[in-house]
C-alpha cells in the first residue's frame, strides 16, 4: 500500500469532502502564508530586477577618478597645489595596477560640467564638449539614433568627427533634418557629424547635449596636450575597485609626490560599493521576505493540524471501526499524514496561483513605464520548489501531531464512544 | 476453533482494582453458534472484547485457531483482527459517509485485495444478506434492520474464522432482530464460527449453546435446542 495506491488517494479525499467548508476555512490559513510568502519574494524579485535594468549597460565593477588640490604639505610642497593627471599616468596604471582592465580617460574642453558654443549656421548649442576614447561607452552604453559611436580608426586617425546628442541635435538641425556627414563648429574647428545619441533609461553620465569628439583630435585642435581631465577605470570583474582605487591612488600620490595620507589630492567615484549596497539590500529583503513567509506557513500548518486533530477527535468512532476491521496504526497514521498534506498542498497550490496572480497585476500596474521601480516581479523556480519542498515538509511533520494522536485512540475505547 | 484458559481481567478504577474476569474457561469448536449472556457488568462485553483481541487479558491463554493470542503488538492484532475475525456491534458501526458496499469492502482493503475483486466480493455478500439493490446507499439511508445485515456483510467479507456479534439486535425492534438472528443462524448453517453477546433471552435460544456469565465466572454452559429465527420471519 505504497503513496500512489488509488485507494488511499480516495479515502483521503473522501473524508477531506465530507465537510468542504471546514477544510476551505482550514486551508485559508496556508493559502494566505503562501501569497504572503511568494507575494513578497516575487515583490522583491521585481525590485531587484528593477535595480538591474537601472543598472543594465553600466559596467558596475567600475570608478571615476579625478585629481584635485592636495591638502597636506609633503616634500617641500605646499598644501593646495594643483594636480593635473596626464595620459603617462593611464599608462602607469594599467602598467602599474593589475586589477584595472580598461581606462578610458577623457577631457573636456572648458570648465568641469561647464559648456562651450557648438554652432552649425545660424544655430547654435551650450554643450558639454568632451574629448574621449570609444572606450567610455563600456561604462555607460549609448543609445545609438542615427550613425555610429566614436571609434578605434577616428582615434588613430585623429579624425574630426563628433557624436551628438539628441539635445545638441535639436538645437543645430531642423526637425527631421540629416545630420550624419553635416558639420559643426567648435571652438573655430569643423567636426563631422558621424552619429546621433540619446540617453539610456538608466544611469547617464552625459546629458543629451553632450557633443563627443575623438580624444586625440581633441589633444590637436584644442591644444590640450597630454592633459587628462579624469579617467572611467574599469576594474576586472573578480576583482574588488576599493583594492584597485587603493592601490591607483597610492601610485599617483607617489608619483606627484603627495603625502601618502592626503584624502584630498584625488577624488573618485565607485559605483561597485552602489551597486553592493543595492544588492545587499535586496539580499536582505529577500531573507526577510523568506523569514515572514515561513513562519506565516508554519502558522498555517499548524492551523491544519489542528483543524485534523479535532477531525480526529470527531472521528474516534470511525478510526475505532476501522482498526476493529484490520487497520493498523500506520494505515492509520498514513492515511492522516495523507490529509495534512494534501490539505497544505491544495491550499499551497491555490496560494500560488493566488500570488502570481497578484504579483501580474502588479506589474501590469506599476512595471510598464521605463522609470517604474518594479519589473518584471516574478519567483524563481528554485524558490518555488524550496517553498514547496518546505510547505510539504512542514505539513508531513505537523500532520505527525494529529496522526500519532489518532494511533493512540484503542478500538475498544473508540467503539464505546457513541 | 477457540480455547480459552483461566482468564483473568481487571480494570483499574482509580485505587480500586475492578475485576471483571475471575478465570473464564471454554472451548468453541468449528461451525457453533455460541450465545453468551449476562447482566450488565457480568463480563460479557470484556470477554467479547479480549476474544475481539480488542483488549488484552491480565493473564490466561487464549488460542484462535490454533494461533496463542498474546503480546500482541497494534499492528499484529490488526492483522489478526483482519484475518480472523468479523465484528457486528449494537450500533451498527458503519462508516457513515460511506456507500453500503464501501463499508462492506472496507476489510477486504485493509487485506489489501484489488479494487474490483474487492468490489465484487462486497457485491456478493451483499446480495447474500438481500441488499444488492441498496449497495450504493449511505448508511444514514437505510433502515435499522438493514444497517445490521450491512454490518453482517461486511464482517463476513473477509471471511473470517470467528464471527463476533456484540448484541447485534440491541438496537433493533423483535422483527427485525428475527430477521437479523435468521441471517446469523444461515450464515452458521454454512459452517461459520458464531458468538454473539446477548442479554435476551429468545435470542440467545436461537443459538445452539448458552453460556451465563455472572460476576466475572461462568455459571453454566449448556447446549440447546436450536429455535429457527425463519419461523418468526414472514
Amino acid at each position: 500500500m505504497g503513496l500512489l495506491d488509488r485507494d488511499l488517494w480516495k479515502e483521503v479525499f473522501a473524508t477531506l469532502s465530507k465537510n468542504m467548508l471546514r477544510t476551505f476555512l482550514t486551508t485559508l490559513g496556508v493559502i494566505f502564508a503562501i501569497v504572503i510568502l511568494i507575494g513578497l519574494l516575487g515583490a522583491t524579485n521585481g525590485m531587484k530586477n528593477g535595480f538591474d535594468k537601472i543598472f543594465a549597460g553600466t559596467a558596475t565593477n567600475s570608478m571615476f577618478l579625478w585629481a584635485q588640490r592636495t591638502s597636506m604639505p609633503y616634500k617641500g610642497f605646499e598644501r593646495g597645489r594643483s594636480i593635473d593627471l596626464s595620459l603617462s599616468d593611464v599608462d602607469m596604471i594599467m602598467r602599474e595596477v593589475p586589477e584595472v582592465d580598461v581606462i578610458s580617460p577623457r577631457i573636456q574642453l572648458g570648465n568641469f560640467r561647464g559648456t562651450v558654443t557648438v554652432i552649425r549656421g545660424g544655430k547654435s548649442s551650450g554643450s558639454s564638449v568632451y574629448g574621449d576614447f570609444p572606450t567610455i561607452d563600456l561604462m555607460s552604453k549609448k543609445k545609438m539614433v542615427e550613425g555610429r559611436f566614436l571609434n578605434q580608426n577616428d582615434i588613430e586617425g585623429a579624425r574630426k568627427v563628433c557624436v551628438i546628442g539628441v539635445d545638441a541635435y535639436k538645437l543645430l538641425f531642423e526637425k527631421g533634418e540629416n545630420a550624419i556627414g553635416e558639420s559643426v563648429r567648435i571652438n573655430g574647428v569643423y567636426f563631422t557629424v558621424v552619429g546621433i545619441f540619446k540617453r539610456n533609461d538608466n544611469i547617464n553620465f552625459e546629458g543629451e547635449n553632450t557633443v563627443f569628439v575623438p580624444f586625440t583630435t581633441f589633444q590637436t585642435a584644442f591644444n590640450s596636450g597630454d592633459e587628462v581631465g579624469w579617467m572611467a577605470i574599469l576594474v576586472d570583474a573578480d576583482k574588488s575597485v576599493a583594492v584597485a582605487e587603493r592601490k591607483i591612488k597610492a601610485l599617483l600620490k607617489r608619483k606627484y609626490n603627495i603625502h601618502p595620507d592626503d584624502p584630498r589630492a584625488f577624488g573618485s567615484f565607485d559605483f561597485s560599493q552602489i551597486f553592493e549596497g543595492i544588492n545587499a539590500f535586496t539580499m536582505v529583503l529577500s531573507g526577510f521576505s523568506f523569514f515572514v513567509g515561513i513562519f506565516t506557513l508554519l502558522a498555517g500548518v499548524i492551523a491544519v493540524s489542528n483543524i485534523l486533530l479535532i477531525t480526529v477527535k470527531e472521528r474516534t468512532n470511525e478510526i475505532g471501526i476501522r482498526r476493529a476491521l484490520g487497520a493498523t496504526p500506520a494505515n492509520i497514521k498514513r492515511q492522516i499524514v495523507l490529509e495534512s498534506i494534501v490539505l497544505t498542498f491544495f491550499a499551497g497550490l491555490i496560494g500560488f496561483i493566488i500570488s502570481i496572480g497578484l504579483l501580474h497585476a502588479l506589474d501590469i500596474a506599476f512595471g510598464q513605464t521605463d522609470d517604474a521601480p518594479f519589473t518584471n516581479p516574478t519567483v524563481s523556480p528554485l524558490q518555488v520548489i524550496v517553498s514547496f519542498t518546505l510547505m510539504v515538509t512542514l505539513s508531513i511533520l505537523i500532520g505527525m501531531i494529529p496522526a500519532n494522536r489518532a494511533v493512540k485512540i484503542k478500538p475498544i475505547d473508540a467503539l464505546r464512544e457513541e | 476453533m477457540i480455547e480459552i484458559k483461566d482468564l483473568h481481567k481487571s480494570y483499574k478504577m482509580g485505587s480500586n482494582s475492578l475485576h471483571v474476569l475471575k478465570g473464564i474457561n471454554f472451548k468453541a469448536e468449528e461451525g457453533e453458534l455460541v450465545a453468551i449472556m449476562g447482566s450488565s457488568g457480568s463480563g460479557k462485553s470484556t470477554l467479547l472484547n479480549i476474544l475481539g483481541m480488542l483488549d488484552e487479558a491480565d493473564t490466561g491463554e487464549y488460542i484462535l485457531d490454533g494461533v496463542p493470542i498474546k503480546n500482541l503488538s497494534e499492528t499484529k492484532a490488526a492483522k489478526y483482527r483482519n484475518k480472523f475475525l468479523g465484528f457486528v456491534f449494537q450500533s451498527f458501526n458503519l462508516i457513515n459517509y460511506k456507500s453500503a458496499l464501501e463499508n462492506v469492502a472496507l476489510p477486504l482493503y485493509y487485506q489489501k485485495v484489488g479494487r474490483k475483486e474487492r468490489e465484487a466480493k462486497a457485491m456478493k455478500y451483499l446480495e447474500q444478506v438481500g441488499l444488492k439493490e441498496w449497495a450504493d446507499h449511505l448508511p444514514n439511508e437505510l433502515s435499522g434492520g438493514q444497517k445490521q445485515r450491512v454490518a453482517i456483510a461486511r464482517a463476513m467479507a473477509a471471511e473470517p474464522k470467528v464471527l463476533l456479534a456484540d448484541e447485534p439486535t440491541g438496537a433493533l425492534d423483535s422483527t427485525t432482530s428475527y430477521e437479523v438472528m435468521d441471517l446469523i443462524q444461515q450464515i452458521n448453517d454454512l459452517g461459520n464460527t458464531i458468538l454473539v453477546v446477548t442479554h435476551e433471552e429468545d435470542i440467545a435460544h436461537m443459538c445452539k449453546r448458552i453460556i451465563h456469565l455472572r460476576d466475572g465466572v461462568i455459571v453454566e454452559d449448556k447446549k440447546i435446542e436450536q429455535v429457527r429465527a425463519s419461523q418468526y420471519v414472514q
